[in-house]
């Protein structure tokens, strides 16, 4: 234990931002160059840092958007408005400033490279910045896992990637792609604006009896529906991996 | 020495003193899991101590009502930087379940439906320190929030209370649980800020 702790021991680091990216109205991609990052699985996040002249500091953690890419890390923020940490990284933070974090954190919520078995991801809002690594990570890998996404968004200008995953989509190497638009759907949408549903994951999904890896990320509430859902379609809860963020709404 | 974060101001609230280091306040209650959540009948419902020589004490959850049972407020702090302020439990005092129990063990596992466990020293579960709670703000724990009954330890971080509890072994060797064998810390004092392998 000992040795593992020492060797495990997670410190400080400080990166560059070299690049700001635009993704929705309120989320902002922000790309890092850290000397000392020891790398990070798919589905990791990090702990961010931010110190006011007066020494006052706050912590918040983040989910990597990235593939693992030597000292390279992306991240996505969503603007939380009432949010003290977010506005500042969604908006104040420019091009060369620096970062503080430490990383990578969380061995659960992670794609294992090795498993053949097929994984369905499910994301709600911006519980899509994980599952986005992972995506990233099986096309850098040159993988031919077959992938399934099921992203629940508000509405079409909420949808965080959409040219890289329309994109990705489109490879016809086994990645598929269905959206699910809770308030307003756009012409021409495959079904009306609503909630997700047993009969979404069962028809974007994949049976029970292949047995996926099941990745879900969302608020709180979208995540303990989308877990029960499948679980109720009978699909194994060990084989269920969540990760929730947000308030309760009770 | 912490790098300044050019044209942060933060956001300082009140109460923010009584925060350990990193945490910040909330006044919902957010819900963290690895899985789904499971769901457990009562009537099927049972919480096993086993001890280090292997004899196991059991009670259903008509027998584990029965015991005399506490009211605490306490804050709690999540090692994913959120912290509450004055929770409401109702939960069995860990001091009165192993009363009765013959042990010198000095490390627990608990152990939770569905799968989850989490070891801490036993001297972290007694003398006042920790309960198995079943009731939330004058109500029955919900599921989300490990009902029916949960292990309640609030001088550590949150994930070492954990929800759905079913059994505690009692152990002469220390053995990691779910989190602590993934990175989070062996230990978890918000005090000192021990969230993760050699913090």
């Amino acid at each position: 234990m000992a040795r593992a702790a020492v060797l495990g021991r997670l410190t400080w680091l400080v990166g560059t931002v070299t690049a700001l990216r635009d993704e929705t109205p309120t989320a902002r991609t922000i790309a890092l160059d850290v000397p000392g990052w020891r790398g990070h699985s798919a589905g990791q996040h990090v702990d961010i840092r931010l110190t006011a002249e007066d020494g006052y500091s706050a912590e918040r953690s983040y989910s990597i958007a990235s593939a693992p890419d030597g000292q390279r890390l992306e991240l996505t923020i969503q603007r939380l408005d009432d949010g003290e940490v977010s506005p500042y990284l969604s908006e104040v933070l420019k091009v060369g400033d620096p970062l503080e974090l430490r990383g990578p954190i969380g061995g659960w919520f992670v794609w294992d490279p090795d498993d053949p078995g097929p994984a369905l991801l499910v994301a709600g809002g911006s519980g899509i910045v994980p599952l986005m690594a992972m995506i990233r990570a099986r096309a850098q890998d040159g993988s031919a896992v077959p992938f399934r996404l099921v992203y629940s968004v508000r509405s079409p200008d909420q949808v965080i990637y959409g040219p890289e995953l329309a994109e990705r989509a489109a490879a016809g190497d086994g990645f598929s792609l269905t959206y699910v638009y809770t308030r307003t759907a756009p012409p021409g949408a495959d079904r009306p604006a609503g909630r997700i549903s047993a009969g979404v994951l069962a028809q974007a999904g994949w049976p029970p009896r292949q047995a996926p890896a099941v990745f879900v990320c969302g608020p709180t509430g979208y995540v303990e529906a989308v877990a029960g859902l499948l679980t109720g379609a009978g699909h194994d809860p060990g084989r269920i991996k969540t990760e929730r963020f947000g308030p309760t709404g009770s | 020495m912490p790098i300044i974060s050019p044209g942060f101001k933060g956001r300082r609230r009140p109460g923010g003193e009584k925060l350990p280091p990193g945490q910040y306040l909330v006044t919902d209650f957010p819900v963290l899991s690895a899985g789904p959540t499971p769901r457990v009948d009562t009537a099927r419902w049972e919480l096993r101590v086993r001890t280090e020589k292997g004899q196991v004490t059991s009670w259903d959850w008509a027998a584990f009502q029965r015991l005399p049972s506490e009211d605490v407020t306490v804050d709690l702090h999540c090692v994913t930087k959120w912290s509450k302020f004055g929770t409401r439990w109702r939960g069995v005092s860990l001091d009165t379940l192993l009363a009765d129990v013959e042990t010198s063990a000095e490390y627990a596992l608990a152990r939770s439906y569905g799968g989850y466990t989490t070891n801490l020293p036993v001297a972290d579960l007694l003398d006042g320190k920790a309960w198995i709670a079943y009731n939330y703000d004058g109500r029955a724990l919900t599921p989300e929030h490990g009902g029916p009954a949960r292990l309640l330890v609030p001088h550590l971080y949150l994930w070492k209370s954990a929800k759905w509890v079913n059994g505690i072994d009692l152990m002469d060797t220390d053995e990691p649980g779910f989190w602590e064998q993934l990175g989070y810390n062996n230990y978890g004092d918000p005090w000192r800020e021990q969230r993760y392998w050699g913090d």
